[in-house]
């Protein structure tokens, strides 16, 4: 029994997308930069360290707006794809989880998996980014080699043999070849994400069959030759190649096999099922009718779940959970579990919201809804059931929108107290894709040296931060905002007041001023940037690295095709997967092009 | 008819047939009589490793006021003293970053694993030198590195192959015991010696698996084939794996494989979990290395923008070094140096732990030369002059220890050139631009 879930999934009607509808309120001419933005030109960059990042002159273009005044409707022309846009073939390196999401769909969600693999070097804003660029070790090759021991064993084991194996051998401790060759070859074929050349399957199976002799024992045998597989470039290594665009003399676009794989990655954070393979070797793939029916099954899958998770995860840096600990004495109630409830807390509510209520990102922002456990209970000062229950904050509650969520108040503040900087930066870094200058390195603090007794809450010891011109100018641009989620402590507690003193959690996002949360949250659901920040990411997700300044224009198209969808994730991830420049790739160099199975047809 | 009988053919013979127990002679009898070699000749190995911690000194109380044999331990390196005489204190020597700007905690300890000063932080280091070193005298051993981090974090490490390949370090004792010690070590001292039929079979699916390598080589564009040529150094690097476990291992006196240590213990960054997991990687660590399953190793007790935490004590290392006053009758920032004296606490844990394993007329220190580095001098500003740095171990003989070293400005670089010859490397210099140098450290080499 091989076949998952997804497969069993009908495949839904494609949804037509309603290119052109009115849906214009949010279109703004791309803003030029951070600096613009701001105003901090008015700020005082003393040092020349600070010149690169805060060096402007005269004053900053829209840099004030009153609150809600750009949310009026302006008329926009209707931009077509750019044809011109195209993406490249890549090599990327398959991470943990795509190795466990792949794996997972193959054999079935009781194997115990838990692929260690190196990190990824964050680009671009994206860990998988990085996969594109990252190096093999030795090391590295050695941890794949135990993962694949584990896994290859566990699923020939008695436990799972009888299920997963689709044959029985006539002696199991012998070898039969016919069983070794129908279980490989299936499963080979959904490890390397295209069939296995004839010799390649003939070899596995003659490794197979020769350990069953030698170890008299059937399954060892096609446990050896599993475990080989899961060791081979052809599973660990990504691929993509580029075969001629029948439809356009002169293009190349991904072939059938690597467009599988390139949009199973994207969408399942997983390699390609049994029907999507079909799809690549019948040439479905190549017409956008086909595609477009490809891709609405795959949106309609259930595995879209665990796609929205890994790029979530990735884009909101959780990856940092890992190394997530709050001190015991100043935040008692913050434990391990919490840290890890805390990141499936903004997880779930954020597939609630984008997929199962197929919602507006920017609401992400401002929703009440969301998912508590035992662990969050006490921080959140709410009760809670066994296991995870639905929740919804009452309208007058301090917390709307995952910026008050325990995940975004923790992981962006110190061990031991909040930090309105660092929530300012990641607000920014990670939200609204604008990247916070560092300090300088020849900086001396003497003058703004902490603690002063006088100084009871946060506000005040940062004024007087930025008192000092050499920090006032990065500070402008990140500290109004952080200060908006003060009434939240370093472990996302709820208090009103700090070391005796009222806290003040009024601030601004480039200029729309806020009091308090919730103004924060609807102050960033109104600000364009947050939507063409996700298009940037998601689209370059897809494609398996940081857009170049070449795709801008398919990111104008992109995010007024957001906004036309009213900003439903589902409808981006439609858009990406079927446009031009998800399948059409720069022009190879003749062993980049199709060279399958061992036949050169790229020679 | 080729009479001639390899091992593997030999073991071949053996798993077709049944298994036989080969038996081993005592373990002294494998040295020679003065105990530093073994009884054929060839030497106990040299091994090269370095021990990384974060964010400088304070040197008022880090500095020794005595230069050479004998110097003082001022308070910040006072628990040095049970080791004083195993190790080599360096001040006054800096690192250059020409043209290049200051990366915050970056540029200096970048300088002294590789030799060059980066451009921005995206800039990784290019091959550093445990991977320089390891090229030459890892490749007998089970394992080429061994990189592990008391941090926690997979992503602590300061070893690179190249600039997009990082050294994975262990952070979980247990995953680290397992790939140590678990089912597939070979005890060298084992009374008998089985080899194991399904290593042939694996050693076999390998055999496949690395054809594959000429098919996914064909698929991909130039700039991508290196990284497919590493993926079939890592295959062959399972090969020899395998090959070294169908053959008996040398004995090694020293080798005791220490108990599985069960579980990881609180994985937190307060000080007290980073020095229990710590100690507990070095133990491991050091006992792979007796055990010859490596020849160079790395360990980093803290992440450069170290987040340690003292319980109590609101800002952990990194802030605490930026935001601390300076305390104006010390002199220096009292929690900064607080931290600081922890991690020289660790310092001497792990140069104990390597002298205290007994090998041949000595112990396992005396055949080792560990470099121990850092970021920034004062962290406060990320200086990078003044570079404190320490050596322990005497290189099998071949450097000098107990001495107080002052570089008089010259480049930190020396260090890692010295001892890059003193575990058997030929350079005649290392490092670029004001980094580089072809002058080793001349009061520490034997």
């Amino acid at each position: 029994m091989l076949a998952s879930s997804a497969d069993r999934a009908e495949s839904s009607k494609v949804d037509v997308p309603t290119i052109g509808k009115s849906h214009s309120r949010n279109q703004f001419p791309r803003r030029s930069g951070l600096v613009a933005r701001t105003g901090i030109g008015f700020g005082t960059c003393a040092i020349v360290a600070l010149l690169t990042s805060c060096q402007t002159s005269g004053p900053a273009v829209n840099a004030h707006h009153p609150t809600g005044a750009h949310l009026q409707a302006q008329p926009v022309a209707r931009i077509a794809e750019p044809k011109d846009v195209v993406s490249r073939a890549r090599l990327r390196i398959m991470t943990a989880q795509q190795y466990d999401n792949t794996l997972a769909n193959i054999f079935g969600p009781d194997l115990k998996l838990d692929a260690q693999f190196p990190p990824m070097t964050r680009t671009g804003g994206l860990l998988e980014n990085g996969a594109g660029v990252a190096g093999v070790s030795e090391a590295q090759v050695e941890q794949y080699q135990r993962t694949a021991s584990l896994v290859a064993a566990e699923v020939t084991d008695s436990a799972h043999r009888t299920f997963l194996i689709p044959c029985t051998p006539a002696n199991e401790k012998s070898a039969d070849a016919a069983c070794a060759g129908q279980f490989l070859t299936h499963v080979g074929r959904l490890l390397y994400r295209h069939p296995l050349a004839p010799e390649q399957a003939a070899a596995l199976v003659n490794q197979a069959d020769a350990a069953a002799v030698r170890l008299k024992d059937f399954y060892a045998g096609l446990s050896y030759a599993l475990e080989g597989m899961l060791i081979s470039p052809e599973m660990l290594l990504l691929t993509e190649t580029a075969a001629p665009d029948r439809t356009q003399p002169g293009h190349e676009r991904l072939d059938g096999y690597s467009l599988a794989t390139r949009l199973s990655l994207f969408l399942w954070d997983s390699g390609p099922d049994s029907r999507l393979l079909d799809a690549a070797s019948s040439g479905a793939l190549e017409t956008p009718r086909g595609r477009a029916r490809v891709v609405a099954m795959m949106l309609a899958s259930p595995r879209l779940v665990a796609g929205t998770r890994a790029f979530f995860d990735d884009m909101f840096g959780f990856d940092d959970f890992q190394t997530l600990t709050k001190d015991p004495s100043i935040y008692p109630s913050f434990t391990g579990a919490t840290a890890a409830d805390a990141r499936e807390q903004t997880l779930r509510t954020v597939v609630d919201l984008l997929i199962t209520q197929n919602g507006d990102y920017r609401d992400l922002f401002t929703t009440r809804k969301t998912f508590i456990s035992t662990a969050l209970s006490p921080i959140y000062g709410v009760p809670a059931g066994s296991g995870w229950t639905a929740y919804e904050f009452p309208p007058d509650s301090p917390r709307t929108g995952i910026l008050t969520q325990v995940s975004f108040l923790a992981l962006h503040a110190h061990p031991g107290r909040s930090s309105p900087t660092r929530r300012g930066k990641a607000l920014r870094e990670i939200l609204l894709c604008e990247p916070v200058p560092h300090p300088p390195p020849n900086v001396d603090f003497s003058k703004v040296e902490n603690p002063d007794p006088s100084l009871k809450t946060m506000r005040q010891r940062l004024t007087a931060h930025r008192s000092n011109p050499v920090c006032a100018g990065c500070h402008r641009i990140t500290d109004p905002i952080g200060l908006g989620l003060e009434n939240f402590d370093g472990a996302g507690e709820y208090r009103g007041a700090e070391n005796g003193a009222t806290i003040d959690a009024s601030g601004s996002l480039d200029g729309t001023t806020f009091t308090d949360a919730v103004g924060l949250g609807q102050a960033l659901h109104d600000d364009p940037a947050l939507t063409s920040c996700l298009v940037q990411r998601v689209y370059s997700y897809g494609i398996g690295g940081a857009a170049s300044a070449k795709a801008n224009p398919m990111l104008a198209y992109l995010n007024q095709q957001f906004a036309a969808h009213g900003y439903r994730f589902k409808d981006l991830l439609r858009t990406i997967a079927l446009s031009n420049a998800f399948s059409e790739v720069e022009e190879s160099t003749p062993q980049m092009r199709t060279v399958r199975n061992g036949s050169s047809l790229g020679k | 008819m080729d009479l001639f009988l390899s091992r593997r053919r030999v073991l071949k013979g053996i798993l077709n047939g049944s298994a036989v127990t080969v038996a081993l002679p005592l373990l002294d009898c494998f040295l020679n009589d003065n105990g530093n070699a073994f009884a054929d000749g060839t030497p106990l190995p040299v091994r090269f490793g370095t021990w990384f911690w974060a964010l400088g000194m304070a040197k008022q109380v880090f500095v020794p006021k005595t230069v050479g044999a004998h110097f003082d331990l001022p308070e910040e390196i006072a628990s040095l003293a049970p080791v004083k005489d195993k190790i080599n204190v360096f001040t006054g020597f800096d690192t250059f970053r020409d043209d290049t700007p200051n990366q915050c905690h970056y540029t200096g300890w970048v300088i002294l694993m590789s030799g060059s000063s980066p451009q921005t932080a995206g800039d990784k280091p290019g091959e550093s030198i445990d991977i320089t070193v390891a090229n030459e005298i890892g490749r007998q051993s089970r394992f080429k590195t061994l990189t592990a981090t008391a941090t926690g974090d997979p992503r602590t490490t300061y070893s690179y192959e190249n600039q997009t390949t990082p050294s994975t370090p262990e952070w979980s004792a247990t995953q680290f015991y397992t790939r140590l010690f678990g089912p597939e070590f070979q005890d060298p001292n084992a009374k008998e010696f089985k080899p194991n039929p399904k290593t042939m079979v694996r050693r076999s699916v390998l055999s496949v698996v690395m054809d594959d390598i000429n098919r996914v080589q064909a698929r991909v564009g130039a700039e991508d084939r290196a990284r497919v040529d590493q993926y079939l150094t890592g295959l062959r690097h399972i090969e020899k794996q395998l090959d070294q476990q169908l053959s008996r291992p040398e004995p090694r006196a020293a080798c005791k494989p220490p108990a599985d240590p069960k579980d990881d213990g609180a994985m937190g960054s307060t000080f007290e979990m980073i020095s229990a997991r710590h100690r507990v990687l070095t133990d491991l660590m050091v006992m792979a290395i007796a055990c010859d399953q490596t020849r160079v190793f790395n360990m980093a007790y803290a992440d450069a923008q170290s987040s340690i935490t003292k319980p109590g004590y609101e800002k952990p290392h990194h802030t605490c070094t930026h935001e601390e006053p300076v305390d104006q009758t010390l002199g220096y920032q009292p929690n900064a140096s607080w931290f600081t004296r922890r991690a020289i606490e660790e310092w001497a844990y792990y140069v104990s732990a390597f002298s205290k394993v007994k090998e041949g007329d000595g112990t396992l220190l005396d055949n080792v030369l560990i470099y121990a580095f850092t970021d920034t001098s004062w962290a406060r500003v990320h200086s990078l002059d003044n570079m404190p740095m320490f050596s322990a171990g005497r290189a099998g003989g071949k450097i000098k220890t107990g001495l107080h070293i002052v570089g008089g400005g010259s480049p930190a670089t020396r260090l890692g050139l010295t001892a890059m010859r003193a575990v058997g490397l030929s350079g005649k210099e290392w490092g670029t631009k004001s980094n580089n140098t072809s002058q080793a450290i001349a009061e520490m080499v034997v």
